[in-house]
């Protein structure tokens, strides 16, 4: 069965704050949904359907629905893949939608990691009692900075890939997110800056590491019909997919991502090749993990990414590619350390034509947006979503 | 410029009554690893079934305790150190350190061999390696 037109967009917020000291999570929660449904001009008594994570508090989705006043709901989904999750919820809501089981899904994300002084990336945690992997990974320092950094390791190994190449991921996102007002980090840098930053670990600079933030965002996806009935501009789902990758037993390679396999099921059901894209959402938590994207995607062949996205080619107005024109996780934001609902949320601006001015891509008629959640190198999650402007 | 790994301390590993086992053979001396019955094929980390069939035809058995290094990262921490995978001569790639070195001369395709290193609070010793 494929979504391909089943379901739109017809609804977005990003939370403003980066740094929320005066809200719970639960409060953020409320405001992100409050956002979109008003941007959608809809209200919450529309809401059939409820879609989020562990990141909202409580079981499954049953606590937040019940501080938000949801009591319309005949379909939830919990369904939890990490930062990735809320590219793949507008997928499972499509297909909910086509199903019959909703007609309104509302999608949410928030976090206040920063305000509670989370150090995110650079201490091992676990997720929860009794993973079996914890009691063989923990003791060896596991981190969110040191799985990718073996990917990045690999891929300078086999492929010749440079620090300096992966600076200009971060060159090209800071260059967008000088013109966000709500980017943490809006200066623009150089390649010099990036390669020049403290290593934190090698061969990931500070400067390739996303920011710590709070915040959030919500999304609302409805049944075409309703759609039309609104005012907003059309965001059609054309595919939507995701995929998963672990240590296989330890026949793992570290040279590619899930999102091989994601990406190629949604280009498929969407009926576009990597080429036709004008405009890509693409996760980046590190800069490793937007060069391996672009090329698990098809937007570079493999092992030649590094020679893709140097030299401005992500650059919204100069390269080939215009990528996280809100300066993404890289600079502007990483709500709950789950960049996907971002990623969403900016191709549907550029969709709509609102993304800031300088950095609209012209005529945005088909966007993606892909999703990277958990450890690029021990197990993750990849979800690919294509977006078109009718 | 050097990096000498630092002798940080190692959290106990969380011991489960699947790969006790495993554990027990660790505060012996021995590094085990996971062998699939059915296919013949090595595996990493230790579990009660195999990744390759899922059946509960599994067995630990010792390894040579030598390999290469795959990949690595060396954390510029106050205490450095270096989360690594390496390729074991049996086949599977695992998450690992590299220890007792200087962390600045690490190569992948280095050859390394297994150190069973002591953990907090009279934890199991965790596998870890060194250059050979």
């Amino acid at each position: 069965m494929s979504i391909n037109g089943a379901a739109y967009i017809v609804g977005a917020f990003e939370h403003p704050t980066r740094k929320a000291e005066g809200q719970s999570v639960a409060q953020l929660h409320a405001e992100v949904a409050f956002g979109a449904l008003q941007d959608a001009g809809l209200s919450k008594d529309d809401v059939d359907g409820f879609f989020c994570t562990g990141a909202a508090p409580g079981l499954g989705p049953l606590n937040q629905a019940d501080y938000m006043g949801l009591t319309k709901l005949r379909h939830v989904d919990s369904t939890d893949m990490g930062g990735c999750s809320y590219v793949m919820h507008v997928g499972h809501a499509a297909q909910a939608i086509k199903e019959g089981r909703c007609n309104i899904a509302l999608i949410t994300l928030a976090g206040r990691p920063r305000a509670e002084g989370m150090a995110t990336g650079t201490v091992p945690r676990s997720w929860a009692p009794n993973i079996p992997d914890d009691p063989f990974e923990i003791p060896m320092a596991r981190t969110v900075v040191t799985s990718y950094a073996n990917v990045a390791s690999r891929h300078m190994y086999e492929y010749g890939t440079t620090s300096e190449q992966l600076a200009w991921i971060k060159v090209a996102a800071s260059q967008h997110a000088q013109h966000n007002p709500h980017a943490m980090l809006p200066k623009v840098v150089t390649v010099e800056d990036v390669v020049n930053s403290p290593m934190v670990a090698d061969p990931l600079h500070r400067l390739d590491c996303c920011v710590i933030s709070d915040g959030g965002g919500a999304l609302i996806v409805a049944r075409p019909e309703i759609a039309k009935s609104l005012k907003r501009p059309l965001v059609k789902v054309l595919g939507c997919a995701e995929a998963t990758k672990n240590q296989a037993g330890g026949q793992l390679d570290l040279t590619y991502s899930a999102a091989r396999q994601s990406g190629a099921a949604a280009f498929a059901e969407a009926k576009v090749k990597p080429t036709d894209i004008q405009y890509a959402s693409i996760y980046d938590s590190f800069t490793i993990t937007v060069l391996m994207q672009i090329e698990d995607l098809g937007f570079a062949e493999k092992g030649k990414g590094g020679a893709f996205v140097a030299d401005g080619n992500l650059i919204s107005g100069v390269g080939k590619l215009p990528f996280n024109t809100d300066g993404g996780g890289l600079c502007n934001n990483h709500p709950a350390n789950r960049g996907g609902m971002t990623k969403v949320i900016e191709a549907v601006r550029q969709l709509r034509g609102e993304a800031h001015a300088k950095v609209q891509v012209p005529g945005c008629k088909l966007a993606l947006a892909n999703g990277i959640g958990g450890l690029l190198g021990h197990r993750h999650g990849s979800a690919t979503l294509i977006m078109e402007r009718e | 410029m050097a990096t000498q790994a630092a002798n940080r301390a190692i959290p106990a590993p969380k011991e489960d009554p699947t790969t006790k086992p495993f554990w027990d053979a660790a505060r012996a001396g021995k590094f085990l690893i996971g062998k699939c019955k059915d296919t013949g094929k090595h595996f990493w980390y230790p579990r009660g079934c195999s990744p390759f069939t899922l059946s509960n035809n599994v067995e630990l058995v010792e390894a040579k305790g030598t390999g290469t290094i795959y990949s690595f990262t060396v954390m510029r921490s106050k205490e450095p150190h270096a989360p690594a995978y390496v390729e074991l001569d049996e086949g599977p790639r695992m998450f690992t350190n590299i220890v007792d070195c200087d962390l600045d001369t690490l190569k992948i395709g280095m050859k390394v061999k297994v150190v069973l290193k002591a953990t907090e609070d009279g934890g199991a010793p965790v596998p870890m390696f060194t250059p050979v």
